[in-house]
């Protein structure tokens, strides 16, 4: 049986089903990243004093390159997708490809600047700053992860599917996309909030 | 939807995904610079969160194309913004609370 509406927009809804789910779960997403940065506002607020995150070592050229990576990311994954709405798999193979290069480009510098904390005995555990610091940095990074999972099996396997329904591909690339820029808009706020402020 | 579209929207689409890529590179260095400047800490994070803020409507608007999206997204979005901003005052408000009793 095939599934309705992955292609033809739902007539009471106006889009895909798909469309809908990822906007969903992205709302849930909002709700769990919402709930640590109350969590991180209660916490500031609340205590006596609140750490400059550049006075306790956090790279913020590493953490700024990282931004313009994720930046980066995130305009190469809507141009894979408008490169399938123009036929071009190749393009879209070179442009998925270079989203995934910056998704481990971003964990890679992501484990320096981790193991440069762990270096100097900055553990979750050393204060209440790098214990919000480790959950929301942590947090983003499973979902980077999630990301690139995702996205690697679009890039390969997945492309089966264009031969088959290339409509249905595109709309599966559209959404996971949906959700990488959310990934990278999470960051957005994490940067200024851990390293600037 | 998306293949109804003509190749010359498309590219033109294209052309503002990358100035948009643009904006958030210099948002970025501006973000950063700012944070040197050693303002008051109140005025650095209105700032700061104004750059954060204006960026992720960049984000959501041009890249998940919020700007051209059905009704019904919206409304998704709409209920979202009201439990995240009550999920964020609701400790605060029984804090206060707390504090009077």
């Amino acid at each position: 049986m095939d599934i309705p509406y992955t292609v033809e927009a739902r007539p009471d809804t106006g889009v895909y089903n798909a469309k809908l789910g990822i906007w969903l779960f992205l709302a849930s997403e909002v709700m769990l990243f919402g709930a640590l940065f109350s969590t991180y506002i209660l916490l500031r607020t609340g205590a006596e004093s609140w750490p400059h995150g550049r006075d306790l070592g956090l790279n913020v050229p590493l953490a700024t390159l990282n931004t313009m990576v994720l930046i980066a990311s995130s305009v190469t994954v809507v141009l894979s997708w408008a490169s399938l709405r123009l036929n071009d798999l190749k393009k879209y193979r070179l442009y998925m490809g270079l989203t995934l290069l910056c998704a481990l480009g971003f964990l890679v510098i992501k484990y320096f600047e981790y193991m440069e904390k762990f270096h100097h005995g900055h553990y979750p555990s050393f204060n209440t700053f790098f214990a919000i610091y480790f959950t929301l940095t942590g947090l983003h990074g499973l979902h980077v992860l999630g990301g690139i999972v995702v996205n690697g099996y679009l890039w390969g396997p997945g492309v089966k599917l264009w031969h088959r329904d290339p409509q249905r591909f595109t709309n599966r690339v559209e959404v996971a996309g949906l959700y990488w820029h959310f990934v990278d808009l999470v960051w957005i706020f994490l940067f200024p909030v851990l390293y600037l402020l | 939807m998306a293949q109804t579209h003509d190749v010359e929207s498309i590219r033109r689409e294209t052309r503002t995904y990358i100035k948009v890529f643009g904006a958030l590179a210099v948002l970025t260095v501006v973000t950063v610079a700012i944070s040197y400047l050693h303002m008051p800490p109140a005025l650095a994070i209105v700032v700061a969160l104004l750059v954060a803020i204006f960026k992720g409507s960049l984000v959501a608007g041009f890249f998940m194309h919020l700007f051209h999206e059905r009704k019904l997204i919206y409304w998704v979005l709409v209920l979202t913004v009201a439990f995240f901003v009550f999920l964020l005052l609701y400790p605060t408000l029984w804090e206060l609370n707390l504090n009077k009793l």
